[in-house]
């Protein structure tokens, strides 16, 4: 393949978003310095402020980065920073009001985060924080695969590969050999399962997927002659056997619900050169399913989890944990290569990507993280007929897919520093590597063995 | 060296309202009568001509002080004032800085001294340090005198020939490289160090001339980009580190950014101003531990004096790169956890890549333990040591001692804002090379600051020596048995 890049373009808000923090400027008590603070602010935030008379917003919590010179150098003490509590009530408790303005800067950007002063977070927490990845101190591949010099491919194949090929006696290939797709990245698209969203996200979505050149799964429901253009870099999801024959011509992929897994081949006869996905959500039964079905000639999961990334069970294990589990199930069979594993569910973060990868997932189907980059609030307004803070029904198709692209480059480039600094040049060597991380309470058991707990 | 300890300067802010945690509010109603300017112990309110101006607010110990006697709030006769809590301290720290490790860091900068009502021992973050404690409670504590308690290490051991280098703290500070901080931040650092007898180090950007008059007392760093190594810089240092990797972004090279790339930046790298640099990683000359071995054969070539240090971050088998960099001949193994550094790095790095320092030191230490080779070399661990508790926590899981970079900024009044790398870079004129923006921190200022900040230190150290009933912080070295962890993991950790 040739070498894969990603054109990132600016992709501004159209809504100011929240910010951390709002400054208090009480006049009372200032003492009309002649050289005020507020000339003085290191990024003259108090120069280019101005009052949004649409979203009736002062724009100083925009621009101002918070480093409290002014709060600390006016005599008079009349300026305050305090959190705000707009941007607390983003999102909720696992979407947190970080992650999803992080999701926004990088949409906007295109770039990774990148900050000074050491890291700012808990030591360790449940779900993708219980976990770091490796890295090499010497024998590697050079960093400059992360400027380009040197390529690292973060390819996925997706479909179902044989662990061997028969030739017949003539010394002719005998195995006919399954759809294959290539994608450069290992991100695919959906829509979460909650909402429904008018034309221009899809189109958003369709477009993106096809500059990337990588899928988006729609429902046959959504389908319209105006996403026509873009079938090669669609996946459709059907719910019944009926709708088979609805199916536009040419679709790379059928997404099936598990209920019509036992309609697979069927479906295959019909349809033998489209990949059909078996969409299974994570419960405890999905694993015994999986192997199952695998044996049975199936091609790709689709392994879903919750917003949240949990399984649907009383009690739920978290979508990287249960991975892991039928992926060694999987490797235990002898039949982890046959399949592909494609996880969704929770994945909010670039580092969520390398983390399900190194626990045995092929790539990810994002979902709600692509409405964030669209400037979604997870208000969830919506559902109950609640104008949208952001009127998501009118935004222009090609800023959405701009977002969207933005948030690939970025995401892809951190995957690149995962990649790198582990030393790896194929995001397909990542998979199932549990070597290349290191799990908090293994570590903290063995570091710690010696230490009296309380 | 002078008198020891090195003495403290009372040093205040720069700022006129310094933050604290509370804030004073006076009502129009006060009539200046200065009863509260006597009162308050702590000095808070000042006369400006006849006006009564609670100046020094973050002295303010808040409600702490309700039912004393000398409560201002109570005593007023006009009750013209009113001590709340100051809302801009939620918008300071995060969870391994909290804002009571910032201001109590700043207290000890201003003061030399701990306070005593702040949480100035641990921070938020729930894990590692923040998580472990020390059980005092020994019965034979045998309080020695503080004059009988040393905290003095050695930083050869490998009775090489090379002569022996001996701090008087069990800490040194960490590179920062000329040009990610200012001239006058480094110089601060290498004259405190100095005071203090241990070591500040250049980082991967060169040595600044300005910065010969310390050089006794300055590490000289060899990166990967190898900015500024010359064989007299390698000459002039008495321990010279090699740096593989840093624990801020391990597995990738160091940054900065174009901005601050200043023409004298630029001059010191012998690179071109407002390009961005990015060492490369690793060093492309070293594929295996013969070629390390060779690297450091040449530093011990140029400069037969020096001491090796090498740095690491902190991988699955940092236990491995450990030996083998005793094998190639290091004197110094530095571990450099992944929650630490001061300079830019991409924000998935940080958090999740490498393991932190706390879980690397005591893998290190019985891997060299049980490889017989612990006695001969040095584990000095970074990445994260933020308090004396800190420091003496680490030792306590088996390093020799610890290398410290933010706490020093902190001092300098860095409020961990996170935007160095930005535009011109630091507000706060310490992590920049803009010349309007480094003139807002002073020399002398700079220096006492970090001195005091240590002063604090090395009582607290003493302090916590003395409870244990030990004479030196190498008795301290490994004894994980004078710690205990408050588990409280739920299912979910
Ligand atoms: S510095 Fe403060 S007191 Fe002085 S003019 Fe500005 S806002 Fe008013
Ligand atoms: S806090 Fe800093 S950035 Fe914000 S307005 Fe004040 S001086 Fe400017
Ligand atoms: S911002 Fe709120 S209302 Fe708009 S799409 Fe998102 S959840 Fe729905
Ligand atoms: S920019 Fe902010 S975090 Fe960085 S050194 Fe300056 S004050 Fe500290």
């Amino acid at each position: 393949m040739p070498k894969y890049h990603i054109n990132v373009k600016p992709a501004p808000p159209r809504f100011l978003p929240p910010g951390k923090y709002v400054l208090i400027d009480r006049e009372e008590g200032c003492l009309g310095c002649k050289y005020c603070v507020k000339k003085l602010c290191p990024y003259g935030v108090y120069n280019k402020r101005e009052f949004d008379s649409i979203q009736l917003r002062d724009t100083i919590d925009y621009y101002c980065r918070n480093c409290l010179y002014c709060v600390e150098a006016c005599p008079g003490g009349t300026i305050t920073l305090m959190v705000n509590p707009t941007y607390l009530e983003i999102g909720d408790s696992y979407w947190k009001p970080e992650i999803i303005t992080k999701i926004w800067r990088q949409a906007e950007t295109g770039m990774i985060s990148v900050s000074g002063a050491g890291y700012r977070g808990p030591f360790a927490g449940s779900g993708f924080d219980d976990m770091w990845t490796d890295m090499s101190e010497i024998v590697r591949p050079t960093r400059d695969g992360i400027h380009g010099r040197e390529y690292i491919s973060t390819d996925i194949e997706i479909g179902r590969k044989l662990s061997y090929l028969a030739f017949d006696a003539q010394g002719k290939l005998a195995s006919s050999t399954p759809p294959l797709i290539e994608i450069p990245i290992p991100m695919l698209f959906s829509l979460p399962g909650w909402g429904k969203w008018g034309k221009p996200v899809l189109l958003s979505m369709a477009k993106a997927a096809k500059t990337l050149n990588t899928l988006f799964i729609i429902p046959l429901a959504q389908f319209t002659k105006e996403l026509h253009p873009y079938i090669d870099n669609l996946g459709i999801y059907i719910d019944s056997l009926e709708e088979l024959s609805a199916l536009p011509k040419d679709v790379k992929i059928i997404e099936i619900p598990y209920n019509l897994s036992q309609n697979f081949q069927v479906i295959k006869t019909s349809h033998p050169q489209t990949i059909v996905m078996i969409k299974i959500p994570l419960s405890p039964e999905a694993k015994q399913r999986s192997l199952t079905l695998t044996k049975n000639g199936a091609e790709v999961f689709h392994f879903s989890a919750d917003d949240h990334g949990l399984e649907f069970a009383e009690k739920p294990r978290f979508i990287k944990d249960i991975i892991k589990d039928i992926h060694l199930s999987l490797v235990d069979e002898g039949t982890r290569d046959e399949v592909t594993v494609l996880v969704s569910g929770g994945i909010a973060m670039a580092e969520h990507v390398a983390k399900t990868t190194i626990c045995g997932a092929d790539g990810v189907i994002l979902d709600q993280v692509l409405m964030v980059a669209l400037e979604c609030r997870l208000c969830k307004d919506c559902l109950q007929g609640i104008p949208c803070p952001i009127d998501i029904e009118n935004i222009e198709p090609d800023w959405g897919a701009q977002r969207l692209i933005n948030l690939m480059n970025a995401w892809r480039d951190q995957l690149l520093e995962v990649l790198g600094a582990m030393g790896m040049r194929d995001v397909r060597r990542l998979r199932g590597e549990m070597g290349r991380a290191i799990f908090y309470k293994d570590v903290l058991n063995e570091a710690f063995a010696s230490i009296k707990r309380k | 060296m002078g008198s020891w300890p090195p003495e403290v300067k009372g040093t205040t802010s720069r700022f006129k309202r310094p933050l604290g945690k509370y804030k004073i509010i006076k009502r129009a109603n006060c009539n200046n009568c200065g009863l509260c300017v006597k009162l308050c112990p702590c000095g808070v309110y000042k006369f400006i001509g006849k006006k009564v101006m609670p100046l020094r607010e973050y002295r303010c110990i808040g409600f702490s002080c309700e039912g004393s006697e000398h409560y201002c709030v109570a005593q007023c006769p006009e009750k013209a004032l009113m001590v709340i809590k100051n809302p801009t301290i939620e918008a300071l720290g995060d969870y391994r800085w909290t804002s009571d490790l910032i201001l109590s860091t700043w207290y000890q900068a201003e003061t030399g001294n701990p306070p005593d009502y702040m949480e100035y021992k641990i921070g938020n973050s729930g894990g590692g340090f923040d998580r472990l404690r020390f059980s005092f409670e020994f019965e034979n504590q045998n309080f020695s005198l503080k004059e009988d308690v040393s905290t003095t290490i050695d930083l050869n051991r490998r009775n090489d020939g090379r002569p022996q280098v001996t701090i008087s703290v069990p800490w040194y500070g960490g590179g920062m490289s000329f040009g990610s901080v200012s001239l006058t931040t480094m110089l601060a650092r290498a004259k405190a160090c100095m005071e203090w007898n241990t070591f500040t180090c250049t980082g991967e950007g060169g040595y600044p001339e300005a910065l010969i008059p310390y050089k006794d007392h300055v590490i000289t760093q060899v990166a990967t980009g190898l900015f500024g190594v010359r064989e007299e810089t390698i000459k002039r240092a008495r321990i010279v580190e090699f740096k593989y990797a840093q624990g801020a972004k391990p597995g990738l090279g160091g940054h900065l950014l174009g901005d601050k790339v200043t023409p004298d930046v630029a001059r010191m790298r012998e690179s071109v101003p407002g390009i961005s640099l990015f060492s490369p990683f690793p060093f492309h000359s070293v594929y295996s531990v013969e070629d390390h071995k060779k690297h450091v054969d040449w530093i011990k070539e140029i400069n037969p004096k020096a001491l090796i240090s090498v740095k690491v971050s902190t991988p699955v088998d940092v236990d491995m790169v450990a030996i083998g960099s005793y094998y190639a001949g290091a004197h110094i193994i530095h571990l450099d956890g992944s929650y630490g550094g001061t300079g830019a790095a991409p924000d998935i790095a940080k958090k999740n890549i490498a393991m932190p320092i706390e879980l690397a030191i005591p893998k290190v230490h019985r891997f060299l333990l049980e490889e017989g080779v612990r006695d001969e070399m040095v584990i000095i661990a970074s990445g994260g040591i933020r308090t004396a508790y800190d420091i003496a926590k680490a030792i306590a899981l088996g390093a020799d001692g610890v290398v410290i970079g933010t706490a020093e900024l902190v001092a300098l009044e860095c409020t961990r804002c996170g935007n160095c790398e930005r535009g011109r870079g630091c507000p706060r004129g310490i992590a920049t090379t803009d010349m309007e923006l480094s003139s807002m921190v002073e020399l002398e200022w700079a220096t006492q600051r970090i001195s005091n900040l240590f002063h604090s230190w090395y009582l607290q150290l003493i302090d916590i020596l003395r409870r244990l009933g030990m004479h030196s912080i190498t008795e301290l070295v490994g004894k994980t048995d004078c710690l205990f962890y408050i588990d409280k993991w739920s299912e979910n950790g």
